[in-house]
């Protein structure tokens, strides 16, 4: 059998972790394909449902890319994203999900470097995760 | 149907899946409007209430009733076909209640499952003597006679995973008030104006809104259970640190539970808007935790205070896991 290839959605801010990605192209690093960007004004908006939907529609994993704390171009989102991700982490496990298929990282966008390393590293923990146990589930 | 002259009178049924009927004792509570109801239709079929089979439902043509009312969740092979022969049978179907609405209270069976369930019951309970580990089944022989029982599935469902649902009335149990609703609307069954499907009986605004308890905007430093603290009886108990599902919850019940200091724990399900109940109490909870200067607050801090949640799914599913958006264990 091919080696699974997980599928991971990236939600990432528009001021760091996108401009983070950006940069990562540009200087021609290589990482992982396994990651769909959507790109978001601040990573407080993405909604707890967008993360529980990816989960529901069989994202394998979840990454969200924001600002380095104190960085937030509007103030404070990224503190609310902190604060929703760990939330999150105590509630997937009651559903029968590993905690680690949510990850939240501080990009800026000076650090494309940064942002390929977290990429290899998340993708080859959901590799070892194996696919998310919700797919071919959903009802 | 004939409705010339004189108005005929219309047919009510009302139908139960796993209910702890509260919602029955809820429709006895509306007092002496019970008469303007039975004024207005016959109930066809009410078994909680009066000797009524199963039987009686089936003699019904195809949408010969005009109402049927489903409370409970879906949880049984009997319950689900009662739940077709009621949609089958009647011009509408409302559901009536959290569970019927949202899975409820039976619903938080999802997070276990069937094999685990009968486990418990039947084999490792201190007071069970039960070698052979015989379970319920759906048939058995007994000499010359055949027994069966209603199969249990393995999770509860909403009315709306089984059926086809017009029109939803949520509480638990529903409020009085949103009950009587009920009456003006059979009234404009009777002349023909049925209202938009999909309608909900209930506020379009949350919890909150209905709230007396004064916001003051402010963080909240630790997560308290009610028999932790004595609350402020004049603010808001969600800032005061007690997990209150109000905004995150639709308002209709006119916030009888925080009017006597107690936080709402969301019977009325997610407001409009909203697929998922959890989700927006996470957020919710999200922007109010920690301290005014958020950056002063370090991760390890933001950690301790959320520990002091001890159930994310009891609390913000407690009435809506089957209609969450991960609506089950998975394993």
């Amino acid at each position: 059998m091919a080696e699974f290839e997980p599928k991971i959605i990236g939600f990432c801010c528009n001021w760091c972790a996108y401009a983070g990605a950006d940069l990562a192209g540009i200087s021609r690093l290589q990482y992982p394909p396994n990651l769909r960007i959507i790109r978001v004004m601040c990573s407080g908006s993405v909604d707890p449902e967008h993360i529980l939907q990816a989960f529901r529609m069989g994202a394998d994993g979840v990454f969200i890319g924001g600002c380095h704390p104190g960085d937030c171009h509007y103030i404070s989102g990224n503190y609310k994203t902190m604060r929703k991700v760990m939330l999150l982490k105590k509630l997937l496990p009651q559903l029968g999900l590993e905690p680690e298929r949510l990850r939240l990282e501080w990009i800026s966008a000076a650090e494309g470097a940064r942002f390929a390393q977290v990429i290899t590293e998340f993708t080859e923990q959901i590799k070892k995760l194996g696919p998310n146990p919700w797919k071919g589930a959903g009802r | 149907m004939e409705r010339s002259g004189k108005m005929s009178k219309l047919k009510l049924a009302i139908g139960l899946g796993s209910t702890c009927s509260g919602c029955d004792i809820a429709i006895l509570d509306i007092a002496e409007r019970v008469l303007e109801l039975v004024d207005l239709a016959d109930i066809v079929f009410w078994p909680t209430a009066m000797d009524f089979k199963l039987s009686d439902l089936e003699k019904f043509g195809e949408g010969e009733i005009d109402l049927a009312l489903y409370h409970g969740t879906v949880r049984t092979s009997e319950q689900e076909h009662i739940a077709h022969l009621l949609r089958e049978k009647s011009k509408a179907v409302l559901a009536f209640g959290s569970c019927a609405c949202f899975g409820g209270i039976p619903g938080l069976c999802n997070l276990t499952s069937r094999d685990e369930i009968f486990r418990t019951v039947y084999k490792e309970t201190p007071s069970t003597d039960n070698p052979d580990f015989v379970t319920p089944q759906t048939e058995v022989e007994v000499g010359k006679f055949k027994l069966t029982l209603p199969e249990l599935y393995d999770e509860g469902k909403a009315l709306t995973q089984v059926i086809d649902v017009d029109y939803f009335l949520p509480g638990c149990p529903p409020p009085v008030e949103l009950i009587e609703k009920l009456i003006p609307v059979l009234r404009g069954m009777q002349a023909g104006e049925l209202p938009p499907k999909g309608t909900v009986i209930a506020s379009e605004k949350t919890v909150c809104d209905e709230c007396p308890l004064r916001k003051e905007n402010k963080m909240i430093d630790r997560v308290a259970r009610v028999h932790e603290i004595i609350p402020d009886p004049e603010r808001c108990l969600l800032e005061q640190g007690i997990l209150c599902m109000g905004p995150a919850t639709r308002g209709g019940c006119g916030a009888r539970c925080t009017k006597a200091l107690m936080p709402c724990r969301g019977c009325m399900g997610p407001p409009p808007g909203v697929k998922d109940q959890g989700a927006r109490m996470i957020s919710a909870i999200a922007s109010i935790l920690g301290v005014e200067e958020e950056g002063q607050m370090s991760e390890e801090e933001v950690a301790r205070i959320i520990d002091g949640i001890k159930d994310p799914v009891g609390n913000f599913y407690r009435f809506t896991l089957p209609t969450a958006l991960l609506n089950r264990k998975v394993r």
